[in-house]
């Protein structure tokens, strides 16, 4: 069990919340259109800006995600905190998933917008998949063999790492981008009226809630598996032998038999 | 509606992707449980590295 | 210091040598990918000569793979590491002289396959010099990441597997950079080769900064 008092009311908030943020994404807010001034006719991006409910606080909660990792590997390289060890751990599993979603929600918006599931020319789109690339190495240090604290030192050095990559890819595909790009990429710009305004920003707001949801969980499972790697065996030993003191030994049976069997 | 099937595809795999990861993550969670006694489950309180198998 | 890091460098340079694993091996596969790009490319010349620079240096990024594996390899046999600690050099020295081992190596393939692709691909060359400067500079931020994420997965029995998936992604900048410069160079794009090379040059120089510094960090046998 890795739920709480704290979890399970935030776990409960977020239900209704999640409610709400349909009813707001899918009902209460009206589609993207406006009137091109020239031609007359109606543009914009119709229902598919429903999807931006879903994709920007996917983004954000990933990049967040992997903000709290390199905070936590600052701790870990000036502390050897193990429990910014662990929040680090979390946070960046959490933090693939996002960045997962991120990149499959932007594709699904971009295939009728910019009639084309992928763009190499974007930064953003390019950034995030080398986040989400980089996440994986990150994960996949983190399960390599060794000592506890040996792991967390290696993790926290890649951990930290990922971030100074991701911000250099970022500025070398943002140059380069300038240089082989056609035209800058236009995000079609969202007419923004009050309502709508709102929901994007509920959106977030929810995304991160759900985040912290999440941070919590597998913080106390990143936990759980600390002390069963550390205390595992002796746990198990000292459970064998309550269990055996309940019950007669056999050579307490031989001894109360007399011993003449 | 316009671009139902894109909704349906973007809102589907977020809802689908973040109930599956929740629900692995709990279910971590509960079969380890099952392994750690009671007095190691004191996440978040502990002080003493040494504690948790770090020095 | 200086002592040391030439000590360590020689030591894996004799080593390769001595096997030649990266002679018989590593150039061998090298050319491979080469000859495969002109296989799946329907070995049309113009295709082959305009996509030159992206081509050279995802083959020489998938080679450096296996040299960096190779340089983890030389410290993993019996004990050795534990034997490069007795002689007490500091893992900065290590890092360095690692670093400076697989730089060789890694120059010379470069220099092999440049001569690959403009005999098998026959890309027009508009300016040799940044060509050369190209290799040079991009090779050191290869080699000095290769060297610290090798040393991150030394040990591991997962490593040939973990290796690429970590140190691919960071060399994505490498990729870019190099292929722009490339591009300028071989006269097939309007760009400013020599700006790329600065920034191939600042990652370069990051990792050597980076990799001193966290090279003892990583390794369990130091800390």
């Amino acid at each position: 069990m890795t739920g709480s008092r704290t979890t399970r009311i935030l776990g409960s908030t977020l239900l209704l919340g999640a409610v709400l943020l349909f009813f707001l994404a899918f009902v209460a807010t009206e589609p993207d259109t406006r009137i091109d001034a020239a031609s007359g006719d109606t543009i914009g991006q119709f229902d598919a800006v429903r999807l931006m409910y879903v994709h920007v606080p996917s983004a954000i909660v990933a990049y967040t995600a992997f903000f709290v990792t390199a905070v936590g590997s600052v701790m870990v390289l000036l502390r050897r905190s193990v429990w910014w060890d662990i929040v680090a751990g979390a946070s960046a599993e959490i933090g693939t998933v996002a960045a997962a979603l991120t990149l499959i929600t932007g594709s699904i918006w971009a295939k009728p917008i910019w009639n084309t599931f992928w763009r190499w020319d974007d930064v953003r789109l390019m950034t995030t998949l080398v986040l989400f690339m980089l996440s994986l190495g990150y994960l996949a240090v983190r399960r390599l063999e060794g000592t506890a604290e040996g792991r967390a030192v290696r993790s926290a050095v890649v951990g930290l790492l990922l971030i100074v990559n991701v911000i250099v890819v970022n500025r070398s595909v943002e140059w380069w981008a300038s240089e082989t790009l056609h035209q800058q990429s236009t995000i079609a710009d969202v007419e923004i009226e009050d309502l709508t305004l709102f929901t994007f920003m509920y959106s977030i707001f929810f995304g991160v809630a759900l985040y912290v949801w999440m941070l919590i969980h597998r913080f106390r499972v990143g936990w759980l598996e600390r002390q069963f790697e550390r205390f595992g065996l002796d746990d198990a030993l000292a459970a064998r032998r309550a269990e055996a003191d309940d019950h007669p030994t056999v050579d307490a049976a031989i001894d109360s038999s007399g011993g003449n069997s | 509606m316009t671009h139902v099937g894109y909704l349906i595809a973007g809102w589907g795999s977020v809802v689908t992707i973040s109930f599956a990861y929740g629900v692995s993550v709990i279910v971590r969670g509960r079969k380890l449980a099952e392994k750690v006694p009671e007095d190691r489950r004191r996440w978040m309180t502990t002080k003493d590295a040494t504690e948790i198998g770090v020095s | 210091m200086l002592r040391d890091v030439g000590l360590i460098a020689n030591k894996d340079l004799r080593a390769e040598l001595r096997s030649r694993v990266a002679l018989n091996q590593i150039v061998p596969f090298a050319l491979l990918i080469l000859v495969l790009f002109g296989f799946a490319l329907d070995a049309d010349s113009t295709t082959l000569a305009t996509f030159t620079p992206g081509l050279y240096w995802v083959a020489i990024v998938l080679s450096a793979l296996l040299a960096v594996h190779r340089s983890v390899e030389l410290e993993a046999g019996d004990g050795a590491s534990d034997a490069l600690l007795l002689t007490g050099v500091t893992p900065v020295a290590v890092f360095l002289g690692k670093a400076l081992a697989l730089l060789a190596e890694l120059w010379l393939l470069a220099f092999f396959l440049l001569g690959g692709v403009l005999v098998l691909y026959q890309p027009p060359v508009a300016d040799l010099p940044l060509l050369i400067a190209t290799i040079l500079v991009a090779v050191i931020g290869i080699a000095a990441a290769g060297t610290l994420y090798g040393a991150l997965i030394s040990g591991q029995r997962a490593r040939e597997t973990v290796l690429p998936i970590l140190l691919l992604p960071v060399l994505a900048p490498v990729v870019i950079g190099a292929s722009r410069a490339f591009a300028d160079a071989m006269a097939t794009v309007a760009t400013n080769g020599w700006a790329w090379l600065a920034l191939l040059g600042a990652f370069g120089g990051s990792y050597l900064v980076i990799g001193s510094y966290s090279y003892g960090l990583v390794l369990e046998d130091f800390s």
